[in-house]
């Protein structure tokens, strides 16, 4: 089994790059055994897709504006991922959700995709998170942690 | 009766440009492209360690994480005036050029040949017809009828299955769409194969560059790539010989897939050479150092005013004082104030907000207007290639004729050189730049190797910082053109820098003239044959390989992109 965690925002834009703080406390907090890759995906893209490309389980976490309270964290799978993705903005925009397409055409899609979206506050320029979302990182953590249980993976908490 | 179009925002993943348009009698004859996302990185490096400046720099955009990396080291280290080991030079290089490999593939087939391909008409297509045409062109194995009737079968169930993916809401059946359907399905095979060949440029960045996407081996200094040929945990001979093999792939999509798509897709679509040739004043600058002081490079860079090859003054060194001095920026259709009237030196850059509404006269867009000896520029691959020709650099003039000649062979008439100041020309550009790219990406592995085996295996000179203000500036050719990071250094703190970015100087607003900018100018007289549907637009402005530095990624609701109201 190939497990992918995408961490992907822009951190010099505060809570833009929720998503990337969020992987890399992960791995701060925990051991992870060797299926299992993260990924600090930053903006990019099609970058990431040879890493993405045919794993078990991708999950990603992500800021998302979804018109919640700031913090929010919202879970998505499977048939929302697509869909939520969608753009109206061109043919061919290569974000993550290009990044996606591309591999579904390609027969190479990730067959489980989870996402957990976090609400953002502020996109002002800094590369530390508003605290309020600072705050709920610990949250986004165990959401990850939970769901690498749930299809049997354990990562060990490391010594404090 | 004139109408306006807005397109807002144009590309997704680098954030948000906007481009309004003016149409009457069918073709543009006003327009405006505006950066809508503030980009402030400058003020987050303030009073920062320079030599942590690049792992900064590489997040401003999505896309050109390596090319800032790059930049920032160089910036520093012609502030420090310091010298590079040769190995720290060629795995940058290495880097780079696999970077701009990767880059100018995905732009071509993932970006952009949408624009030109009809996916539905592909539908259509004869898979052996398609072979036989493939075959004709090149002798690129996956040209097959096998391989032709496995896409179009994979294409009918995509399409069936009603999940377009990538291919949604592309303007399929546009009048402006001119393919046969055999050869959109040969578009759509090698798209698909380009998603494999894209990968081995990946590859190469994260062998050499420890992680993809945004890399960790460099260093104001040099590189953290130890070299030794016997250890299992550096850059060992059998990392060396796994790059080669990735090289050596991309050789071969390259020169019997991408230069021989390009030439076709220009000779189908010869008409727009005519358009979207909009500034052209290009400006470049020499890449890929084979010295320690940047001094030496494979590929030439200059400026080439109005068109005219003849008078191409080139850029020599690192630190060159010809393109250190003709550099300004100024604001007054810029959403910034400066603090005193004019244009400044991007050592004097300054970075405070003035935002206003968009307002056609005045202040519009969050990019500043660059200007090189008071003149708007053009940068890009096409640029690059112009100077390459100029200055008589053989593989920039091979590639380029074989992609003319190819093309005019297509065609049955003549295509000049000069066809390539356009829209399509730009593309063909990019991929002449991919193959010397690739030649470079070679030469710096023998380089590299042979270096290595002279017993040199030095890759990092340590940086030390002197009290006082040292100022300095890097340059890199980047996929999409000039790249320059300028800092002053005060007492081994950074007390300013400034990023000049390509898509600043193609994407830039009217400057303190009131001269247009090269995206604005391209659009002009471009046809439109729906407003509706402004393809025509998108076909110039990606024709640049648009990038705003300031890649914003949060996910929103969706809203309608293009606006069409009567003037």
């Amino acid at each position: 089994m190939r497990v992918v965690i995408l961490g992907v925002g822009n951190i010099l834009l505060t809570d833009e790059g929720v998503g990337v703080h969020a992987v890399n406390e992960l791995i701060a907090r925990y051991d992870l055994p060797d299926e299992v890759e993260v990924i600090d995906g930053g903006t990019s893209g099609m970058d990431c897709l040879d890493q993405v490309s045919d794993a078990d389980h991708l999950l990603i976490a992500d800021a998302m504006r979804a018109k919640k309270e700031p913090g929010t964290i919202t879970r998505l799978a499977g048939d929302q991922i697509p869909a939520f993705f969608k753009t109206k903005i061109s043919p061919h925009q290569v974000g993550i959700s290009d990044m996606l397409a591309a591999l579904n055409f390609h027969g190479l899609m990730p067959r489980n995709i989870v996402l957990f979206g976090i609400e953002p506050l502020s996109f002002a320029t800094a590369m530390e998170l508003s605290p309020s979302i600072a705050a709920r990182i610990p949250e986004v953590v165990d959401c990850l942690v939970a769901e690498l249980k749930a299809i049997g993976i354990d990562a060990r908490r490391k010594a404090a | 009766m004139s109408k306006r179009i807005t397109i807002d925002p144009i590309t997704r993943i680098e954030g948000h440009l906007r481009v309004d348009v003016e149409v009457d009698g069918g073709k543009v004859t006003k327009a405006w492209s505006s950066g809508q996302m503030w980009r402030g990185v400058e003020l987050i490096l303030l009073g920062r360690d320079p030599r942590d400046a690049w792992a900064i720099t590489q997040r401003i955009c999505g896309v050109c994480t390596t090319v800032h990396a790059i930049t920032s080291v160089r910036a520093v280290e012609n502030a420090l005036n310091l010298d590079i080991p040769v190995n720290a030079q060629f795995i940058r290089n290495m880097i780079i050029s696999a970077h701009a490999i990767h880059d100018h593939i995905v732009h071509f087939y993932h970006l952009s040949a949408l624009d030109w391909v009809d996916v539905v008409s592909a539908l259509k297509a004869d898979p052996i017809k398609t072979a036989q045409l493939a075959e004709s062109l090149s002798d690129w194995p996956l040209n097959n009828r096998h391989v032709m009737t496995q896409t179009l079968e994979k294409l009918k169930t995509f399409v069936g299955s009603g999940q377009l993916g990538p291919f949604t809401n592309g303007y399929w059946g546009h009048p402006a769409m001119k393919l046969s359907p055999e050869v959109n399905l040969l578009a759509v095979a090698h798209y698909l194969q380009a998603l494999d060949a894209q990968r081995h440029a990946n590859k190469i960045v994260t062998l050499l560059g420890s992680k993809s996407p945004h890399i960790q081996n460099v260093a104001v200094g040099g590189v953290s790539n130890p070299i030794a040929t016997d250890s299992q945990s550096v850059l060992t001979v059998e990392r060396l010989l796994k790059l080669k093999m990735h090289m050596d792939a991309l050789s071969d999509f390259i020169h019997k897939v991408y230069l021989v798509d390009i030439a076709a897709i220009g000779a189908f679509y010869a008409d727009w050479t005519k358009y979207g040739a909009g500034v052209t004043n290009y400006l470049s600058c020499p890449d890929f150092p084979m010295d320690s002081k940047g001094t030496k490079f494979l590929v030439p860079g200059g400026y080439i005013p109005n068109a005219d090859l003849a008078k191409y003054k080139p850029i020599t060194a690192f630190g060159d004082a010809y393109l250190r001095d003709g550099v300004e920026e100024g604001v007054k259709h810029a959403w910034y104030k400066y603090s005193k009237p004019g244009p400044l030196h991007p050592y004097k850059g300054e970075t405070t907000p003035e935002y206003t509404d968009f307002q056609d006269d005045g202040k519009y867009s969050w990019l500043k207007a660059p200007t090189f000896y008071g003149e708007r520029a053009q940068v890009g691959p096409l640029s690059s290639v112009l100077a390459g020709v100029a200055a008589g650099h053989q593989p920039t003039i091979n590639y380029a004729t074989k992609v003319l000649d190819t093309a005019s062979s297509l065609l049955g008439s003549k295509i000049p050189l000069a066809a390539l100041h356009s829209t399509i020309g730009r593309h063909a550009a990019r991929a002449v730049r991919c193959a010397v790219m690739q030649d470079v990406l070679q030469q710096n592995w023998q380089a590299l190797i042979d270096n290595i085996g002279k017993g040199d295996v030095a890759s990092f000179n340590k940086p030390t910082f002197p009290k006082g203000e040292i100022m300095g500036y890097g340059f890199h050719e980047a996929p999409r053109g000039l790249l320059s990071h300028w800092t002053v250094i005060k007492d081994g703190k950074i007390a300013n820098y400034q990023c000049v970015v390509p898509s600043t100087w193609n994407a830039g607003p009217r400057d303190d003239t009131d001269k247009i900018g090269p995206y604005e100018a391209s659009l002009m007289d471009n046809p439109i044959a729906d407003a509706e549907q402004p393809l025509e637009v998108l076909r110039t402005i990606h024709s640049f390989d648009p990038c705003l530095a300031c890649a914003v990624h949060v996910v929103e609701d969706n809203k309608e992109v293009v606006q069409v109201k009567a003037l």
